[in-house]
């Protein structure tokens, strides 16, 4: 079985666009969506819930007023400034709390009670493109590494029972916690990015991230044509790298078109951009030896 | 007072509305990158750079002389950071929160503070804006411990007055909450598409338990549908800014300018944009009350 992630460094590059046309392109595999805090790929295939699962993560500290003495050890030792005075009495900022049990631990009174952290949902569904492992971490909740290393267990287990030979990921931006949970195992991660300072910057970043995690690294260069110059210099680092670039697709709006038709690019009547998307997943097939 | 730019969905124009603002801003100013793990305002300020400093958060340090393999260390942490197994104690650094409690709770004194590389933290100037950013050290996991040490400096750095405008990271996680709660204002650019809109909806519970005024900036304004007007409309979120889409403004980004430079018309809907967050800005609440 081979795992593929799809990422970006920098936001906005068309991570999920380009999933989505991949998961129309590939054949037997299970999806997964990996960027847990702000899900996309659902908007693009329209699944159908077939299960769905709560998320717990953690604890969360909350005093009981009741037993409270008011003496504020709690709040001398939080290192998160997530104990004050609220004029009340001491409580926790829920936003602010790491789950640490500092306080729990030491409060004289034992007046903190420590419950676990329902942090989101996750759930497998049905597309028109195959099985989809997806979730929603809740808003400002945290924890989204290991909610990602929870689906992409589930993946697995579902590309194997299946007898799928892919699993096909969509990334969180940045080069995090959700990043890293997403990276381990994975054969390949295909970075796409924009030839904008940003672009390039990010790039050049979650690169080296991929080195020092020592996953295998490839580029799709999106809106090439925005800054011919600028797309020469990324073409020149993945040289220097040894990345291949896998594609270079012009700048359309026929992506979001798409988006706004709930379908995927290259669902679409064929275009350059489809056409060079095409070429990219055959190249990436081979990089991971699919089917063979 | 402090801005923080937000998003749900990355690349939506954070680093471009922060950097604007910054520039036509009319008075002291600091522009703070807060995207620790893909920085990317400096591309755009290109400040000079007067000093940095390598920033760490404390983890366990263990003398294995004093230690006598109690575990209540292993018990107090809640993040696997920290293990005893019969006579062998072992630590995972990258693993830890920073809470302290191994520390406290060990009865032999045997647990110091060590150190883990979190990233950098570098400060400068460009032109009349003040320029303060964190990065994050690539393998890293855990972005707000930089966060909150750069929020740090800022605060320092405020002592004296003036404003600060925070270019957040995106998501509406534990990072971009971190990110945003110490500001008075919260400005959500979006783009009007349906993955711009699903993120910004995401970023809209994220952050209005934090009770801060909010407003939304609409980036490349004509792209996909109206869904994001008829959100706002609906909560009574103010629209303070509309950017145009034009291939002009993308070309001008992609070679790292700063897009209130271009035109007087797009300067003028950044100095309404400030106008604006003054005027949503709680003058009970803002630091700028002090001095106004």
């Amino acid at each position: 079985m081979r795992e593929i992630i799809i990422i970006s460094g920098k936001g906005g590059t068309g991570k999920t666009s380009l999933t989505g046309a991949f998961a129309h392109l590939a054949a037997n595999k299970v999806i997964c969506d990996l960027d847990v805090d702000a899900p996309d790929l659902h908007l693009l295939l329209q699944p159908t819930k077939e299960r769905s699962e709560e998320f717990y993560s953690g604890h969360e500290a909350q005093i009981d007023g009741e037993l409270c003495d008011g003496c504020g050890l709690c709040a001398t030792m939080c290192q998160y400034g997530a104990i004050r005075e609220n004029g009340a009495g001491f409580a926790v900022d829920p936003v602010r709390c790491e789950g640490c049990k500092v306080c729990v631990a030491f409060c004289p009174m034992a007046a903190i009670r420590f419950p676990e952290r329902h942090c989101g949902q996750w759930y497998v569904s049905s597309t028109r493109f195959g099985p989809l492992v997806h979730a929603q971490l809740f808003p400002g909740a945290e924890n989204s590494g290991r909610l990602v290393m929870v689906l992409k267990q589930q993946a697995r287990e579902l590309a194997k029972a299946r007898g799928a030979g892919l699993v096909l990921c969509d990334g969180a931006p940045g080069i995090g916690c959700p990043v890293i949970s997403s990276l381990s195992g994975a054969h390949l991660a295909v970075a796409v990015t924009e030839p904008t300072p940003s672009g390039r910057h990010d790039l050049e970043r979650v690169a080296g991230l991929c080195r020092y995690f020592q996953t295998a690294f490839a580029v799709i260069i999106n809106k090439f044509d925005l800054n011919p110059d600028e797309t020469a210099r990324i073409e020149v680092f993945c040289h220097d790298e040894s990345y291949p670039v896998l594609a270079r697709l012009p700048h359309d709006p026929l992506v979001t078109e798409a988006m706004v038709q709930g379908l995927v690019v290259t669902e679409l009547p064929e275009s350059d951009f489809s056409r060079e998307l095409g070429q990219a997943w055959s190249r990436i097939e081979g990089l991971v030896r699919l089917g063979r | 007072m402090i801005v923080s730019v937000a998003s749900g969905k990355g690349g939506t124009g954070k680093t471009t509305v922060a950097a604007s603002l910054a520039t036509i801003w009319d008075g002291p100013v600091l522009g703070v990158d807060l995207d620790v793990e893909e920085p990317n305002l400096h591309l755009f300020l290109q400040p000079a750079i007067a000093g940095s400093e390598t920033a760490y958060m404390t983890v366990p340090a263990v003398d294995e002389a004093k230690c006598t393999y109690c575990g209540a260390c292993a018990d107090i942490c809640q993040f696997a950071a920290i293990n005893v197994m019969g006579q062998v104690i072992l630590t995972f650094p990258e693993m830890c929160h920073g809470c302290g409690g191994c520390i406290a709770v060990c009865p032999e004194k045997a647990i110091s503070p060590g150190q883990r590389e979190l990233g950098e933290i570098s400060w400068g100037q460009a032109g009349k804006v003040g320029f303060l950013a964190g990065r994050l050290r690539v393998g890293e996991a855990m972005s707000p411990p930089l966060m909150r040490l750069v929020k740090v400096r800022l605060d320092q750095m405020l002592a004296n007055g003036g404003d600060a405008i925070i270019d957040a990271p995106p998501g509406v996680s534990c990072p971009a909450v971190n990110a945003v709660m110490d500001s008075d204002v919260i400005l959500l650019v979006t783009e009007p598409t349906p993955f711009g809109v699903y993120d910004f909806q995401l970023a809209w519970e994220a952050f209005t338990p934090l009770g801060k005024p909010m407003g939304a900036v609409i980036n490349r304004a004509g792209l996909g549908n109206d869904a994001i007007y008829r959100f706002c409309q609906e909560k009574g979120l103010p629209i303070l800014a509309e950017i145009p889409y034009d291939r002009a403004i993308a070309e001008a980004y992609s070679r790292g300018r700063i897009i209130a430079d271009l035109s007087a018309g797009l300067r003028e809907t950044f100095v309404s944009l400030r106008d604006q967050i003054r005027g949503l800005a709680q003058p009970g609440r803002s630091r700028e009350a002090a001095h106004a």
